[in-house]
């Protein structure tokens, strides 16, 4: 079993919150939203905190940076990508590339990043810092998120 | 990231997971996820590839026109996470008087240098720069060869981020010693530990470590867990 598949079973055995009435939002056309990026990787600018062991804040993200440290505190997966291209876990060069095309109406101007490794019941980011967090992206307009793991 | 999605739904803002374990993402029911089959730390698949990463995005996105949720569809490309090989020249041994892992840490330092001025930014600094990663290994060799952990003033004072610091500096280093394409995943991984000096010192201190009877949280993440002398 390589390193991809045993931490796959492993993620696969935690118990994983379950929602009764989950929202589900239609958006407006792609080509009129404004899009963020909302990653797991715990990236942080190099003076903004790094984050904790067991972190459940988030950090906002400049549009228009680039110089972002990988924060996650697992070894568990593969770390070299990111020093590669950033756009690997980060795709913010691509979505300028959809906003110059039309194809997205906008880059949101501020980016979150959470770690991925958060205490088992997730209380603080259901309750606490993801909604600080979204009402932080519907600020600025944002229309539509993705997410993206490490 | 399945949680935040229903958490980030819920405040208005639709969302689209890229997915990374199917049966967590089952379980969880995220309103949109693309299950992507990469491996993991590569969510967008290939680094250095725009075109596979608009290829993921347009999936991606292509699922907000659903009319009801949760939605999950399946990227219809599979990337195995065996790596090939890297080509990664180490520099000759230049102090024979020093142990093999800190002259090796010390003969990459340039090769980490470049990588960090073309790339503006360094994961090293967690506790300790990059001047500091020969001491630090040095540290572990000694707990390697027997040294008691608690008494060997490893800098930092943490064995996770002292050791994320070293691997981030190799691996940061290989970017400008490898030739040939992108590294594949984990390829850097196999490297480190595999062929490098400082990896197979990393492991024995973890070794050593667990063997003092110190608690997991010592040394468990100082390297990943499937992996051995």
């Amino acid at each position: 079993m390589n390193g991809d598949q045993a931490m796959r079973a492993h993620s696969s055995s935690l118990p994983g919150p379950t929602f009764d009435s989950p929202a589900f939002v239609t958006p407006a056309t792609l080509a009129s939203s404004t899009v963020a990026i909302v990653t797991s990787a715990a990236l942080h600018t190099p003076e903004a905190n790094a984050f904790d062991g067991g972190d459940t804040s988030y950090r906002l993200i400049d549009r228009s940076r680039r110089d972002l440290i990988l924060g996650h505190w697992s070894p568990n997966f593969d770390r070299s990508a990111f020093a590669m291209d950033l756009n690997v876990v980060y795709p913010i060069d691509r979505l300028e590339e959809l906003a110059a095309r039309g194809v997205i109406g906008a880059v949101a101007p501020r980016h979150v990043s959470f770690a991925g490794n958060q205490p088992d019941d997730l209380s603080t980011v259901r309750f606490d810092s993801g909604p600080a967090a979204a009402a932080a992206l519907r600020a600025d307009g944002v229309d539509v998120v993705l997410l993206t793991p490490v | 990231m399945s949680v935040l999605a229903h958490v980030f739904e819920a405040a208005g803002i639709a969302t689209v997971v890229l997915s990374s374990v199917r049966a967590m993402t089952v379980k969880t029911a995220p309103p949109r996820a693309l299950h992507c089959e990469f491996p993991l730390g590569r969510p967008l698949g290939r680094p250095g590839d725009p075109e596979f990463q608009h290829d993921v995005l347009a999936h991606a996105f292509a699922l907000l026109d659903a009319p009801s949720g949760p939605v999950l569809v399946d990227h219809p490309v599979v990337i195995e996470s065996e790596a090939e090989q890297v080509s990664c020249t180490l520099p000759p041994r230049f102090d024979p008087g020093l142990p093999p892992a800190v002259d090796e840490a010390r003969g990459i330092r340039r090769a980490y240098d470049r990588v960090a001025e073309r790339r503006g930014v360094s994961s090293v600094g967690r506790v300790i720069e990059a001047a500091e990663v020969p001491a630090a290994v040095a540290s572990l060799v000694a707990i390697a060869e027997g040294a008691d952990w608690r008494t060997a003033e490893l800098p930092g004072g943490n064995t996770t981020a002292l050791c994320h610091d070293i691997r981030s500096y190799y691996e940061e280093a290989a970017l400008d010693l490898v030739t040939g394409p992108l590294p594949g995943p984990r390829a850097l991984e196999d490297w480190y530990f595999e062929h490098t000096e400082t990896g197979r010192v990393v492991l024995a201190a973890r070794d050593a470590i667990r063997e003092s009877g110190a608690k997991s949280a010592v040394w468990f993440y100082m390297a990943p867990a499937t992996r051995s002398l």
